[in-house]
């Protein structure tokens, strides 16, 4: 009985890795998507366009202009000269952020102050628009602490100073990354799971399989087991790659992150079987990967926080194992957590893969039945 | 003339009657989409309110517990009281507050006396956006709070320059006025390669193509009479998507009806091309599949500036993002829905769909009457 189970094993890999495109398919994709979306998802504003529209050009307001010149954050494309070139250059997103200094601006700033500097910042994006906002904030903030003590007047009671834990820089690759670990595992282990049972089905081999001595549970842990290895030699190759070429610090418990994402890929694999199982061709399948996949990817707070969701919405994403994996992959990665710490993850990723992968073997059994 | 026009026909009746008599590309083409923005739209959201954030005061005295007030009733946070640093760490460790507010016990005298006085805000920062977003707001409390003591206690505050920001487009910084054409796109996407991904492969592996080959039929006939279908159904799928858009999340359509339908179009015959082509390159579904998911659904949402903005990105992936269909509709819908008819925006993003629709249909058209002969 065990060789029946392992000939299917070898059955199965040699199915997915002999073909040679079928073999470039599993290992190539994670890697690019991981490189190409590593750099890409990022919540960092960086370089943002701006144009100034200076109406008073004197030394206190370059002074001020100078301060964002300095900042990483904008990046200066050039001065418009007329009100109406604000709306040009914002609707044709030439610039995201037109900074105009009224014609009094110094007077004011000597005579009666505040002087009043206008922003005018595109909403489309509103994400990037409020973190534009703060860094303005920020900069304006830093020149009047500045200014006061010049100039012989007391600055207000406080300043603020921020610091962050675990990522000080608040890089969002440091966020996104670890994520993508999370993120692509289920990926591949959806496709190629997901789709098993239905391909054979419709080349006619699962009927060979089943004339077999084989029971329909030897079959279903014949499917489990190689998602299972793939996945777990996927998730090698992504973390290998994040810590040697994104080189995101890893200082937690290398152990505590591989049982959790040993829990988490059992659990996608089942779902990925009774996908399989109840479809009837591969279309089908695919389908039904793809109605779980993508809301599993929005409603897991691999972008997006779970805590800005409706409380409703929120409680559907515990049936989503993809959240529980982040909580694991992040709080290691970064935070340092082991096993005290994460083990509370595991219980509802190992719910969710054994009601699955029991579910799973049910379905099979009646389905071939 | 007449009889390729019966052909046409014909085939395009198989075509429907297939998708009538399978029911899942109904599914696909108007429930998913209809299922997925509901989801989308409720599940996506960059607005934090109500962060928890741990606050501890060394040395309360009416100062502080006028701006722990201020805190309270601003609706970005939800204080909660520490009495001393070790127990804040520990709640930011298991997660249970987002940020610590620290006040030393000479905060009020420091202040008082020569102002500056440090407020120390420790942020959790793995997740460095909503990190960042927190840093903003509680700056933008301080700063209220401060206007409001200089106001109560009658000594004007000096503040030498303000800022008097205005936000085009979406005032309120509603992420969901973004994101609900985004999402939008996700959908479109997803059902346009999904499904003609799988259409002509299956043709291909069940061997039903050589059987359709066989008869007079053009193979830009064979193409046309796929795609037809299923871009009527896209379209259906859209139209559900633009009205729940506006009427379940309150988007504002600023642009034109039509000017959004021509986007819509071109866009759909670009990803349904991506889809013909490749099925007809790959002839295996199983390959065609993952192709289809890996080149749709997580370009559309990562390199499409739907969440993450473009310009913010490394110049190669930047030149990258140009590749992806997902990409101009993203910006076409944003500014149709946001901004309106910005014809300068509108204009170029339109020509690169077309490109691409036609670099697609024409490739899926070449390679498979090549594999003809």
């Amino acid at each position: 009985m065990r060789q029946r189970i392992f000939g299917l094993i070898v059955k199965e890999l040699l199915a997915l890795f002999r073909d040679k495109r079928s073999r470039f398919v599993v290992i190539g994709p994670p890697l690019i998507q991981l490189i190409i979306f590593g750099y890409a998802a990022t919540f960092d504003v960086n370089r943002v366009a701006y144009a100034v529209y200076d109406e008073e050009n004197s030394g206190t307001s370059r002074e001020l202009l100078a301060r964002f010149e300095g900042s990483r954050a904008f990046r200066c494309l050039g001065y418009i000269h007329s009100n109406g070139e604000i709306a040009k250059v914002i609707d044709r997103k030439k610039v995201l952020l037109v900074i105009h200094i009224g014609r009094n601006f110094s007077r004011n700033l000597f005579a009666s102050p505040p002087a009043r500097i206008q922003v005018i910042v595109d909403g489309r994006n509103s994400n990037t628009a409020g973190i534009l906002l703060g860094y303005v904030n920020q900069i304006v903030e830093d020149f009047n602490a500045s200014w006061l003590p010049l100039h012989g007047i007391k600055p207000p009671a406080g300043v603020l100073r921020p610091r962050a834990w675990y990522n000080p820089n608040l890089e969002s690759r440091w966020f996104i990354v670890p994520g993508l670990l999370a993120t692509l595992t289920l990926v591949v282990s959806i496709v190629t799971v997901g789709l098993s049972v239905a391909r054979e089905r419709e080349i006619g081999t699962l009927d060979q399989l089943l004339v077999t001595p084989m029971r329909p549970w030897e079959i279903v842990l014949g499917k489990v087991i190689p998602g299972f290895l793939v996945a777990m030699g996927e998730v090698t190759l992504i973390f290998l790659a994040a810590i040697f070429w994104f080189r995101i610090p890893f200082v937690g418990n290398l152990l505590a992150l591989y049982v959790g994402l040993a829990f988490f890929s059992l659990a996608v694999i089942g779902v990925g079987l009774i996908i399989s199982s109840i479809s009837m061709t591969q279309q089908q399948a695919l389908l039904g990967s793809f109605f779980f996949l993508s809301p599993a990817i929005v409603l897991s707070g691999f972008s997006t926080p779970l805590r800005n969701m409706p409380e409703v919405v929120q409680w559907v994403t515990l049936l989503n194992p993809l959240r529980f994996a982040l909580v694991v992959v992040r709080r290691v990665f970064l935070e340092g957590a082991g096993f005290a710490e994460v083990w509370p993850q595991y219980i509802p990723m190992a719910l969710i893969a054994s009601i699955s992968l029991l579910a799973a073997w049910g379905v099979f059994r009646r389905r071939v039945g | 003339m007449r009889s390729g026009l019966v052909r046409f026909l014909a085939l395009w009746k198989k075509e429907w009657i297939q998708i009538w008599r399978d029911p899942a590309s109904i599914a696909i083409g108007v429930v998913l989409p209809a299922v997925l923005l509901l989801i989308y739209g409720y599940g996506i959201s960059l607005d934090s309110l109500r962060l928890p954030i741990g606050v501890v005061v060394e040395n309360p005295n009416p100062l502080t517990a006028s701006f722990v007030a201020g805190l309270e009733r601003s609706r970005y946070f939800s204080p909660e009281p520490y009495g001393a640093i070790g127990g804040a760490e520990e709640a930011m460790r298991d997660g249970k507050v987002e940020a610590i507010l620290w006040l030393w016990s000479d905060f009020t005298r420091r202040g008082l006396r020569e102002g500056n006085a440090p407020l120390s805000l420790i942020v959790n920062g793995v997740d460095a956006n909503t990190a960042r977003l927190l840093e903003g707001y509680f700056q933008g409390v301080w700063s209220q709070w401060l206007q409001w003591e200089a106001n109560t206690s009658g000594q004007p505050l000096l503040l030498p320059v303000e800022v008097e920001s205005r936000i085009w487009f979406n005032p309120a910084l509603e992420s969901r006025h973004y994101l609900a054409p985004g999402v939008i796109v996700i959908n479109m996407t997803l059902v346009g390669a999904l499904l003609t991904a799988l259409v002509i492969a299956r043709e291909w592996e069940r061997g039903t193509m050589e059987a359709l080959l066989s008869t007079p039929v053009s193979m830009a006939e064979i193409l046309w009479s796929k795609t037809g279908p299923y871009f009527v159904l896209g379209m259906g799928g859209m139209a559900v998507c633009v009205v729940m858009a506006v009427a379940l999340f309150g988007a504002p359509l600023l642009g034109s009806v039509w000017v959004l339908s021509l986007a819509s179009a071109l866009f759909l015959l670009s990803s349904l091309g991506m889809g013909l082509l490749i099925s007809s390159a790959l002839r295996s579904t199983f390959l065609a599949s993952m192709v289809a998911i890996v080149a749709t659904f997580l370009p559309a949402f990562i390199l499409s500036g739907f969440i993450f903005d473009i310009a913010s990105m490394p110049e190669p992936i930047r030149l990258f993002t140009y590749l992806f269909a997902a990409r101009y509709f993203v910006t076409l819908l944003q500014t149709i829905f946001l901004a309106g008819n910005v014809w300068s925006v509108i204009l170029p993003n339109l020509v690169a769909l077309f490109l691409m629709a036609a670099f697609f249909l024409g490739n899926a058209w070449r390679i498979s009457r090549r594999s003809l002969e």
